[in-house]
């Protein structure tokens, strides 16, 4: 593969996971705002979940691109 | 209904922007051949391929369409994936793949020149190029009719930023950019929906809680308590459900006629098979695809299902009214609006935003790709070097984008986008998978026989639906536009289906009875590798039974009949 798509996909959902996350902590006591998700903070619920998510991603592809510059490694790249 | 955006809010879609053109950027140095940017050199792992094949599929008319649908007629829409989808999709892994991708034909078109010939070919080209182009304006009508009225953009900013960015990261990166971008929007979709679906859950009280109050739904709309709950139970006859069909229209019409017709035939998802890197991952990519596909009723319909509950429940205060009924297309956006804060709803919008773009550049790589081959190098320039044919991509790039500005601001005049972009699958598609399915299994099947059996089949339809209506509609576009009404359907749903059943019907029975009184145009060695009896069979010791087709096809049927039956 000549350009593994899980490494800007995960970077993507890290940042806007992390950008979430920032925003759902400044607005912690932000009782108001949260109503509408039912009183749930789920700016930083959700951050949280899209930056793990997105940090998968990322060592996914890590280590596939250490699988195929790897000589000595006999696994195939990923199919 | 107006939602407010914050800076936030943008700060997301922007980061959406970016890594969307970056893809594209990034992609640029590897498009050398005309084989990178129009069949993304056949490389794609099948994953990648599977979940791009979902995900071109996902335009205008699956987020709000099927929410809208959702709310509408209840979890009888789940028929279009339980029915009109898995078994197709199936079908087309197992079945029809290995002459696809086998017979190395570079477009579906092409694959009719090759089993039939060059008039077959001319007129699937011709009628698909008009339908992308016309789909792709729809969904950019779509996106910016809704962002219109849902945060007070400009209709025109919409139209030019939507459009401005699709045709960046296709003229950068081709196919492969269209794929990959494709995927990063599957898991946006995915993940920016899914927090609506359980907030909304939550607020109305769990699952039994939603039944029940669905069941007061039909009730109000003057049905039987479980019409809204269940997908079978109340098909014994049209006029006992709201979606006014009966369980033949839904199993031939939807089931076999439209569904095969279009994930068999449709080069829009077809080519991302293609695409693929190997025969196997070729014939996995449709079979990955239904994985997801199955499940997307829960993101796609069930927002639509606690819509309606929550708006009867707050005796109409939920969707914006529209004609004095609900207007269901909001119903997703009304979700957005009612449980998403700023942040969440900055995701929310983007998933949306993702949702329109893939189904865009979907059909914009697949209009590049049989206008530049199926027209341009047949008909208009042939036998030039590979090099113009990938300049004249990069130019229909642009022209594809330009006539979907246009169709976008031709369309103005519809209430439910996926009744028509029905309507127009019935036209077109409906006919087109007795053509493939006579071709592929039959070696009889003559080209003179395929051109003028396609032919009849998109007449009838088109006489079909000008000679019958549904009821209470008026003559037009919906029907009856032939001057006499010979059959009022009790739903512009029941009538698409219908149209879909009378045309393959036709184009069927046509294609046999020309084919036996012409003569055969390929001998039995031009049809190797193109029709069934003539291919031998693929045996693939390498690939894990796990991995086999067959197995995988068994399983995505076998769930979908549970799926089926839980919710009969």
């Amino acid at each position: 593969m000549k350009l593994d798509i899980r490494m800007p996909m995960g970077v993507m959902f890290v940042l806007v996971g992390v950008i979430l996350t920032v925003f759902g902590l400044a607005t912690y006591s932000d009782a108001a705002l949260y109503q509408k998700s039912l009183g749930l903070n789920i700016n930083l619920i959700w951050g949280l979940v899209l930056a793990v998510i997105g940090a998968v991603m990322v060592i996914l592809a890590r280590r596939a691109m250490q699988r195929s510059t790897d000589p000595d490694s006999k696994s195939t790249t990923v199919s | 209904m107006r939602i407010e955006l914050h800076t936030i809010d943008y700060v997301i879609l922007c980061v959406y922007f970016v890594f969307v053109l970056g893809i594209g950027w990034a992609l640029k140095r590897y498009i050398k051949t005309g084989g990178d940017f129009f069949l993304a050199g056949r490389s794609i792992p099948a994953w990648i391929a599977g979940l791009a094949f979902i995900s071109a599929n996902l335009g205008a008319q699956e987020v709000i369409g099927m929410s809208a649908s959702g709310a509408k007629y209840g979890i009888m829409t789940c028929h279009f994936y339980w029915v009109g989808a898995i078994p197709a999709m199936a079908f087309v892994g197992i079945f029809m793949m290995p002459f696809y991708y086998g017979s190395r034909a570079r477009s579906v078109p092409e694959y009719l020149k090759l089993r039939y010939d060059e008039k077959t070919r001319g007129f699937n080209a011709i009628s698909f190029a008009v339908m992308t182009v016309f789909s792709s304006g729809i969904s950019m009508y779509a996106l910016a009719k809704l962002f219109e009225i849902l945060l007070g953009w400009n209709f025109h900013f919409s139209v030019f930023i939507s459009g401005v960015i699709v045709l960046a990261y296709i003229f950068l990166g081709g196919l492969t950019s269209a794929i990959y971008n494709e995927v990063l929007q599957f898991f946006l979709i995915v993940l920016g929906f899914l927090p609506l679906v359980l907030l909304g859950l939550k607020d109305v009280g769990g699952w039994q809680a939603l039944i029940h109050r669905l069941n007061d739904v039909s009730v109000s709309k003057g049905f039987a308590p479980g019409t809204f709950t269940h997908s079978w139970a109340y098909t014994g006859s049209a006029a006992a459900n709201p979606m006014g069909v009966e369980w033949f229209g839904v199993v031939f019409g939807l089931g076999f006629v439209l569904s095969f017709g279009y994930w068999c035939t449709d080069f829009l998802v077809v080519q991302r098979a293609m695409a693929a890197n190997s025969m196997s991952a070729a014939r996995r990519t449709p079979l990955i695809a239904a994985i997801p596909k199955m499940v997307f009723p829960a993101l796609v319909i069930l927002p639509g299902l606690i819509a309606i509950s929550m708006h009867y429940q707050t005796n109409g205060g939920f969707l914006p009214m529209e004609h004095g009924e609900p207007n269901y297309n909001m119903a997703m956006p009304a979700m957005l609006g009612r449980y998403y804060p700023a942040g969440m709803l900055g995701l929310g919008l983007t998933a949306l935003m993702a949702s329109f773009m893939s189904g865009m550049a979907g059909n914009v790589t697949a209009f590049n790709t049989v206008w530049t081959y199926d027209i341009y190098q047949s008909y208009i320039k042939p036998g030039q070097s590979d090099q113009h044919y990938l300049r004249v991509g990069h130019a229909t790039t642009v022209v594809g984008i330009i006539l979907s500005v246009a169709c976008a601001y031709a369309a103005t005049r519809f209430n439910n986008i996926l009744d028509f972009l029905q309507l127009v699958f019935a036209f077109v598609n409906a006919p087109l998978f007795a053509t493939f399915m006579l071709g592929m299994f039959w070696r009889r099947a003559t080209g003179h026989a395929a051109f003028f059996g396609l032919l009849s089949g998109t007449m009838t339809a088109a006489i079909h639906h000008g000679l019958t209506i549904p009821a209470g509609a008026t003559a037009g576009i919906h029907g009856g536009w032939l001057g006499s009404i010979i059959h009022t359907y009790p739903s512009d749903m029941a009538q698409n289906f219908w149209t879909a059943i009378f045309a393959w019907t036709v184009c069927f029975v046509a294609t046999i009875l020309i084919s036996l009184m012409t003569r055969r145009n390929k001998t039995d060695d031009e049809l190797k590798g193109l029709v069934y009896s003539l291919t031998p069979r693929i045996k693939d010791p390498d690939v894990p039974w796990y991995k086999q087709p067959a197995t995988l096809g068994l399983i995505v049927v076998a769930a979908a009949v549970v799926l089926n039956i839980i919710f009969w």
